[in-house]
């Protein structure tokens, strides 16, 4: 009997076993569904080419001086409220954390404010401060008219940072929770001090956890700032509407607008990517490819597989 | 002999739960003193008092002559600040049972970080050591390597020279081969071996026997937060004089 199953496999034929060839499950329902969703599809493009729009205003005016600065105005925004949410974030965090409960109740008191009301009430509010405060005194140092010091790009700034830095405050505590206890504890054991902790070891690792939702909170952040053509700072798509009331093509810049959006958060999402990818190493075996890197390897992949095809044909 | 460490009536609870309830003992400098015992007995907790990742309750620990976490003028004691209590760590290296690598460094900076971090030291010298360290312990082509990509015993082998590159006088291990697949447990405990060869005061939390019996000088059995036996490895191991010490041997052995 053993000698028999010894046999068995030695009569195979040393090419290896034969591949399976049966006619594979149709799935009709997958057509259906295909066709359904094309025509759907095809129904909204034909719907919006046979509307009045003016499709050749958009080129026309997509790099145009207002509206370009318009785009420069609002990734200027985008980038300093951004800046004051991280700053103001890790600092809530910080206090959230700490030991001390004064400074732990009071960053969760501005946490529960400022998420607890809308962004574009708050605008509203810095806007219209000057109605309670007359004048800015900010003892030897600072003294003016509210109306004066409130500029529309200060209320702007103010406004999304401090709102910002609300929920980055949650976003960076989860990171440094995420961070697993032995390791404080082992940065104590060499006599490292708690700072010191923190800057090295704690924040580099939690920096993996907080790194892809403050990509979402910048991409958000760049759509929030048109929130801020309520207070007459002219960014994006301030500058579209203004143009598309004095050109006739009001619908037109909005699409404009629109495209220069999709375009600058597709460009951020690559940044985040990389921004990704630089804090992943030594967290797995090895880093997640590149785009570059996966179409190369697709293409490699690709050539190989037609090889033995072209054998047996 | 000079005292390393001498635990006086050490108390700690946590809460309403008392893990240590006055443990007295002597580790003399040089020797390799082995803490055993069954889960839960302190052994751990006791470890950690003596670089003041816990603090104790009641009683007095020294390291070295001086007291753990305190100061003492006269009969006051006054709690150490935070920087004070960093520097005399710098003194104790410590072991972890899950390594504890930072693993978002390499195997070599992982070795330099606390040199160059804590005292100061240039990071060419610091690399030039954490080299020969890692060499010692067998790793020398590793050094570019991040923990994830090396295994337990490795991964374990450089937490040992990562704490020796702080030049400590006093080194704790607290089960350092329990995480680890019994195939790699070898290779920390030759790594253990020849660190005590060289004259280094170790403190050992353990459940390999095998390796009290041979490189320990002294061991210690506790049971629910206290010292039940103590004396030479071999002696106790071989014959103990305590029922409990008994029964938690007949089962381990």
């Amino acid at each position: 009997m053993t000698v028999d199953i010894d046999k068995t496999p030695a009569d195979t034929p040393p090419a290896g076993p034969e591949a399976i060839k049966a006619i594979p499950v149709r799935h009709y329902g997958r057509y259906v569904s295909a066709v359904v969703a094309i025509a759907l599809l095809g129904g909204v493009v034909y719907a919006f080419s046979q509307g009045k729009i003016n499709w050749g205003a958009i080129p026309d005016y997509f790099f145009d001086d207002r509206i370009l600065d318009g785009v420069g105005k609002t990734l200027l925004l985008t980038i300093l409220s951004m800046a004051i949410g991280v700053i103001g974030g890790v600092l809530l965090a910080v206090m959230r954390l700490s030991k001390n409960p004064v400074t732990s109740s009071i960053a969760w008191f501005y946490i529960w404010f400022f998420r607890g009301t809308p962004v574009l009430v708050q605008l509203i509010v810095w806007f219209n401060l000057g109605l309670v405060f007359e004048y800015i005194n900010l003892g030897p140092f600072y003294k003016d008219e509210w109306s004066d010091f409130m500029t529309p790009f200060l209320t702007a700034l103010l406004g999304l940072g401090l709102n910002e830095a609300a929920y980055m405050a949650e976003i960076c505590r989860a990171g440094l929770l995420s961070v697993d206890e032995g390791q404080t504890e082992a940065s104590h054991a060499l006599g490292m001090s708690h700072a010191k902790t923190l800057r090295r070891i704690v924040i580099p690792q939690a920096m993996r956890v907080i790194v892809p939702p403050t990509g979402n909170e910048v991409i958000n952040m760049l759509k929030t700032t048109s929130l801020v053509s309520v207070v007459q700072y002219p960014e994006l798509l301030r500058a579209a509407q203004d143009i598309g009331q004095t050109s006739g093509a009001p619908a037109e810049m909005l699409f404009l607008a629109a495209a220069w959006y999709l375009l600058l958060t597709s460009i951020f999402s690559v940044g985040q990517y990389y921004l990704e990818r630089y804090y992943a190493r030594g967290s797995s075996r090895s880093l997640p490819a590149t785009p570059f890197q996966k179409i190369r390897a697709n293409v490699l992949s690709l050539s190989s597989r037609s090889k033995p095809k072209g054998g047996t044909a | 002999m000079t005292v390393m460490v001498k635990a006086e009536g050490v108390h700690k609870s946590f809460g309403p739960v008392e893990v240590l309830t006055g443990i007295d003992l002597e580790v003399k400098t040089g020797e390799v003193f082995c803490l055993i015992g069954p889960s839960g007995s302190g052994k751990s907790t006791f470890l950690r008092c003596i670089n003041h990742l816990e603090k104790i309750n009641a009683g007095r620990l020294y390291v070295d002559g001086e007291l753990v976490g305190y100061r003492q003028k006269g009969d006051k004691l006054y709690e150490l600040k935070d920087s004070e209590v960093a520097v005399k760590r710098r003194d104790i290296g410590m072991v972890f049972q899950r390594f504890n690598l930072f693993p978002h460094m390499t195997a070599v900076e992982n070795v330099i970080e606390a040199p160059v971090q804590v005292k100061g030291v240039g990071k060419g010298k610091a690399r030039e050591r954490a080299l020969e360290l890692l060499d010692r312990v067998g790793l020398a082509d590793k050094a570019g390597n991040y923990p994830s990509q090396l295994s337990g015993g490795q991964q374990q082998r450089v937490a040992i020279a990562r704490a020796l590159a702080m030049d400590p006088k006093l080194m704790l291990f607290d089960e350092p081969t329990s995480a680890l697949d019994p195939e790699l447990v070898g290779d920390v405990l030759d790594v253990m071996r020849d660190l005590a060869e060289s004259g280094m005061t170790m403190i050992v939390v353990t459940h390999e026997m095998g390796f009290a019996r041979e490189v320990g000088d002294s061991l210690v059995f506790m049971d629910g937060g206290v010292v039940v036996e103590s004396g030479h490895p071999r002696e106790v191991l071989t014959n103990p004089q305590h029922e409990r010490t008994k029964s938690f041997l007949s089962k381990v052995l």
